[in-house]
């Protein structure tokens, strides 16, 4: 097992370095009374790199790269929706968000809308977006540690839940801001650094440009066309899956989590602008793997397992120590992956469990804050662990394109209607988010459940975002209308809220219920 | 500015009217819910909301046009610049200095739009 002995040393490397940092992080964050006041003096590029190092996750590190070599330059919208989904973000509610002190979406909504019942229905589907993001997570997990240490795929779908469990229990949100914003540069240095090595060779070897590369998978003409086929539905399938990008960022619940860290809202605009920057950059690279894929990786398309592309590349192109210590390089950054964007959804969905359903009074006996969002951990960790571990593997990218299908048409709509819309109801966001939250959710499940056919309709549930967030925006607005009677009579005081710049003094305080609490976090 | 001329001084009367009204932000306007302070929210609204929509137009409209060009053109696939097919300079290059220059843009006008906002409320009226 000779071969193994980088991979294993980058993984643990990246291991300790986590936790590490989570525990410097702590004893930083104890010199202040509470880590969100930490975190608001801390400033907007921390702050950024640490979104952009939760948000870029095995789907970006792993995932296109495989995608673009296995079906081409179509797959090249999936980080260009990914970074535009934060372009949506800060024009329509970064700011906002921010404002109105909500830790999570379902804070939000009963701030807004003064609904129990809308809070809980939202706290259920954050879960479930949660879940199908961590899903892949997870099943990734699995196939890096079987491609670079020829473990079977359970060992790492076990190792990845079990060091997040231990790190989000013991640090919770206080120290994660600064292990994520390293895992950002990691992650950037980790894909770089061989791509550069990687790019000289192909260079020197005088191979051919990766358009004509003789390789068995879609041929050049298919693969150089940004479309997912020449016919009606390629044309469906990619401006689909731009809707669910573009409108399913807002939506994600550890993306909404990390809005809260901002100081103000004009520092939650100034961080969306710093993530964008840091995006950009990250997604050059991916697909110049999937290209150089194409030259010298042939071998994968055939066995179908793009997935390890980035993994597996530095050793086809260099051999020796070199290609041993890059193949290293690239484990540690998909290891800072999994481990990152896991942590953080993690984090979001013990949070809304930890309030909502754990933190709930059983007999007259109620967990504490800090034990209820442990118990939270647990739960929001071990199920889809469980679920990686029955699934059969779903393909990184697809599964988590899903997830943001589900929050396009459901997170979005609320969000948007609600901070820029007066007359939005309970009823009409209740209606809205069943009809959009259905309506993508018998899609995911149809996916996932079924081989991919060729009809209308299969391509159609494939990627639903497309019909599903028209339904749910539609369905609010008429729903609202129908119920113009329920708008909360402190409509105004909300948008004041919301809108104002904080430096001018007005009252923001929301009268007759209660308001998202500016939480001090949860540990 | 030595030319400035005095200061005015106004020479009235006895005062009228004994309380005079203390003078208010016109935030306060908005506090209240006054016709006036709704008219001041309702711009700031309008405004932003306004920019936003024109933001999300520009990257739908700057992402969307390339799907149908490629569609109705396919041949433009195989286009190369310097031995870079079009559609990667496209959406593998240039699009993130595009959303990048989107989003900077915006957040000047957003900011712009509040300071505006802030210089109004803030101003003192006379009772």
């Amino acid at each position: 097992m000779n071969d193994a002995a980088p991979g294993i040393l980058a993984v643990t490397l990246v291991t300790v370095a986590t936790l590490a940092i989570g525990t410097w992080g702590l004893r930083f964050s104890r010199t202040t009374s509470d880590f969100m006041v930490a975190s608001r003096t801390v400033g907007t590029r921390l702050n950024a790199s640490a979104i952009g190092g939760e948000y870029l996750s095995a789907a970006s590190f792993l995932g296109i790269a495989g995608l673009v070599l296995v079906r081409g330059t179509e797959m090249m919208w999936y980080p260009v929706g990914w970074t535009a989904g934060y372009v949506a973000l800060l024009v329509l509610v970064a700011a906002p968000l921010r404002r109105s002190g909500a830790y999570t979406v379902s804070d939000f909504a009963e701030a807004r809308l003064g609904s129990r019942s809308v809070r809980s229905l939202c706290t259920v589907i954050v879960v479930l977006v949660g879940w199908l993001y961590l899903l892949p997570q997870f099943q990734g997990a699995g196939i890096t540690l079987q491609s670079t240490i020829g473990a079977p795929r359970w060992v790492g779908e076990i190792v990845v839940p079990v060091i997040v469990l231990i790190n989000v229990m013991s640090g919770g949100m206080r120290s994660i801001t600064f292990v994520q914003a390293f895992q950002y540069w990691l992650k950037l240095t980790a894909l770089l650094l061989p791509l550069v090595v990687l790019l000289f060779v192909w260079w020197g070897d005088g191979a051919p440009h990766p358009v004509d590369a003789p390789a068995s998978g879609v041929d050049p003409a298919t693969w150089a066309l940004p479309l997912a086929g020449a016919d009606a539905q390629g044309l469906y399938l990619t401006y689909s899956l731009i809707v669910a990008t573009l409108l399913g960022t807002m939506g994600l619940p550890h993306v909404v989590v990390r809005f809260y860290t901002n100081p103000d809202g004009r520092a939650a605009r100034r961080t969306t602008l710093v993530v964008l920057a840091l995006l950009g950059m990250f997604y050059l690279l991916p697909p110049v793997y999937g290209a150089l894929g194409r030259v010298y990786a042939d071998a994968l398309v055939l066995a179908g397992r793009g997935d390890v592309l980035v993994l597996e590349l530095p050793r086809l192109m260099v051999g020796g120590p070199v290609g041993e210590l890059l193949t290293a390089l690239v484990t540690a950054g998909a290891f800072a992956a999994f481990l990152s964007t896991s942590s953080g959804l993690a984090i979001a969905v013990a949070g809304v469990l930890g309030q909502d359903v754990t933190g709930r009074p059983v007999r007259g006996r109620r967990l504490s804050g800090v034990a209820a969002f442990r118990a939270g951990c647990v739960v929001a960790v071990t199920i889809p662990c469980v679920l990686a571990l029955t699934v059969p593997g779903v393909g990184v990218a697809r599964a988590v394109g899903l997830a943001f299908a589900v929050a396009a048409s459901t997170f979005c709509p609320l969000l948007v209607l609600g901070i820029w819309w007066r007359s939005l109801t309970r009823t009409g966001a209740m209606a809205g988010l069943i009809a959009g939250g259905c309506g993508s959710g018998v899609a995911v499940l149809w996916t996932l459940g079924t081989p991919p056919g060729s009809g209308w309709a299969s391509v159609l549930l494939s990627q639903p975002a497309a019909w599903s967030v028209p339904l749910a925006f539609t369905t609010m607005v008429v729903v609202s209308k129908l119920t113009r009677a329920e708008v909360p009579g402190d409509v105004h005081r909300i948008m004041v809220r919301l809108h104002t710049p904080e430096q001018v003094q007005l009252d923001r305080e929301l009268t007759r219920r209660n308001p998202a609490p500016d939480r001090a976090g949860w540990a | 500015m030595s030319e400035r001329p005095p200061e005015r001084v106004r020479v009235t009367g006895p005062p009228r009217r004994r309380a005079s009204r203390p003078v208010r932000p016109r935030r306060s306007q908005i506090d209240d819910a006054t016709l006036v302070g709704e008219i001041y929210l309702t711009s700031l609204l309008r405004e932003q909301l306004r920019l936003g929509l024109t933001g999300l137009a520009v990257v739908v409209l700057g992402l969307g046009i390339w799907p149908l060009l490629f569609w109705l053109l396919p041949d433009l696939a195989e286009l190369r610049l310097l031995g870079f097919p079009l559609p990667w300079l496209v959406i593998g290059f240039a699009v993130y200095p595009f959303l990048w220059l989107v989003g900077w843009r915006f957040v000047r006008a957003a900011e712009r739009n509040e300071e505006d906002f802030v210089a109004l409320v803030e101003t003192r009226d006379r009772p």
